[in-house]
């Protein structure tokens, strides 16, 4: 079982947390063509190793920004959800 | 020097002390050029190979894997074959795919061991029955087999399922389609890649892609480990790690990978015939020939790529077997291990031409992968052989995440892979 680390409740299990995408996926403006809105809503980076993600801790409900490793599952940082997921 | 396998054979190299068999495949040194290449040595790579020779008389191909042939998530599924989808396109698709199977031993030479012994999938409350009801309605519409079974008839086709009263999960009923089974995985992999090689494709392991060569807007070969390829068209089959290689070829893909575990128990005595999947607990179980349970669950739920899997996943889908079938609470597990799948928000395939013009795809199956190789196979290799679509991977292009005409099958059979 892996410890992950909500920044409003400390480390907690790793089954208390969902996925929610990758940081800086921002929703497009105004009036833009279906292939920027297919960007926004399925292209993803998927990268193999260091990723930014944003997650969510169902227990206080708080979205923020998890730095990991996809393949050695090493959390790096976890930080409050910033501006434009900064 | 044996290479045909029959009866005959056997028995001749039975008296010729076992000295006259040949590898399966070749492993030839790299050649500058060729005709296509195909990235992936998994089944779907390896079928397509083998239907581009085939089918379309395309021989000058090689198939570059970067470990070793069938090592991936082609050596790590639970080996069912089953087509029980619900969209007209889906059943096209994985039908072609049963149907292929079918006839694969016999089309191969090579004994992929396809036990058709059925599978039935459990409801548990009369909602999930209607909606099961729906789903066999509709395959039978499309013309797959389906059946809906009764709770005495899932009593006959698994009578060790847990009917106790106070079962977690009761059974109200259940999905049966007869001509599911299970194949021996290796032998799929091993099967393809022994028919290409006798038709002349070049099979090479420990071959790693690290770019692509692009010229004028167009894919035109790749750089490897292993030295320098060119080709006109170039077909990608490597699941999970599909995104990997789309960041080198300056393309983004819908796909999010994941883990997906299974585990097999020690081998016992035959105690169950058939392929059991609860959507309850999302557990599956078959028996495989050598006695031991295989067991399947759902997908992590932390997007990796480390093949090893989490413990929480792993935890709930015992869990969940054992409500199951409690006699199981006395087996040990033998084995664990994930593969990475390459999951799409819509739970069906990507096929069709890459952002990258010359560059196809074969991806995005997800959890489900194995049961359609002969079609994936089939599909690739009209794509790279002609440059148009077949009429049943026409759907299945990445433009449908533009136009919106998704074929969600998580919504539609339930399956959510």
């Amino acid at each position: 079982m892996q410890l992950f680390n909500c920044p409003f409740c400390g480390p907690r299990d790793e089954t208390e947390f969902h996925f929610g995408g990758e940081a800086g996926n921002l929703r497009p403006d105004g009036d833009v063509p279906a292939e920027r809105w297919a960007d926004y809503l399925y292209m993803r980076h998927n990268p193999k190793g260091p990723v930014r993600e944003v997650w969510v801790h169902g227990n206080c409900g708080e979205f923020f920004v998890m730095e990991r490793d996809s393949v050695s599952h090493t959390v790096s940082g976890s930080t409050t959800l910033g501006g434009e997921h900064a | 020097m044996t290479s045909r396998y029959s009866a005959f054979s056997l028995f001749k190299e039975g008296l010729a002390g076992q000295k006259g068999w040949v590898p399966a495949w070749r492993s030839p040194e790299p050649k500058g050029s060729y005709d296509a290449i195909i990235i992936g040595g998994g089944g779907h790579g390896l079928a397509t190979a083998y239907y581009l020779a085939r089918t379309h008389g395309i021989t000058n191909v090689a198939v570059l894997e970067k470990g070793w042939i069938g090592g991936g998530n082609t050596g790590r599924n639970t080996t069912v074959v089953r087509s029980n989808y619900y969209y007209p396109e889906s059943v096209a698709l994985y039908g072609l795919a049963h149907k292929l199977y079918e006839g694969l031993s016999k089309e191969l030479n090579y004994n992929v061991m396809l036990s058709q012994r059925g599978m039935v999938t459990l409801c548990h409350s009369m909602n999930e029955l209607e909606i099961a009801a729906r789903t066999v309605n509709a395959m039978q519409i499309n013309g797959t087999d389906a059946e809906l079974y009764t709770p005495e008839d899932v009593r006959r086709v698994a009578p060790i399922y847990n009917f106790e009263p106070d079962a977690r999960f009761p059974v109200f009923g259940g999905v049966w389609q007869g001509r599911a089974g299970t194949a021996r995985h290796d032998a799929v992999a091993w099967g393809y890649a022994r028919g290409a090689s006798r038709l002349g494709v070049d099979i090479i392991q420990n071959c790693e892609v690290t770019d692509f060569i692009v010229e004028g807007g167009r894919c035109r070969g790749v750089q490897t480990t292993r030295g320098t390829m060119r080709a006109e068209r170039i077909g990608m089959a490597v699941a999970g790690h599909s995104s990997v290689l789309s960041a080198k070829a300056g393309f983004r893909l819908p796909i999010n990978s994941y883990a997906l575990q299974a585990c097999v128990s020690e081998p016992v005595k035959p105690i169950l015939d058939t392929v059991v999947l609860s959507p309850g607990p999302g557990v599956y179980v078959s028996q495989s020939d050598k006695g031991e349970m295989v067991i399947g669950g759902a997908l992590d739920r932390i997007p990796s790529y480390g093949q090893r899997g989490n413990l929480p996943t792993l935890e709930g889908v015992i869990a969940g077997l054992l409500e199951m079938f409690p006699a199981f609470g006395q087996l040990k597990l033998m084995r664990q291990w994930a593969g990475i799948v390459d999951v799409v928000p819509d739970s069906s395939p990507i096929i069709g031409e890459s952002p990258l013009p010359g560059l196809f795809l074969n991806c995005g199956w997800g959890t489900g992968g194995f049961k359609a190789i002969p079609a994936g196979g089939t599909l690739l290799a009209h794509l790279l052989a002609t440059g148009r679509h077949h009429d049943i991977s026409r759907p299945f292009d990445l433009d449908r995440f533009v136009t919106g005409r998704l074929l969600d099958e998580a919504a539609g059979s339930g399956i959510a892979h």
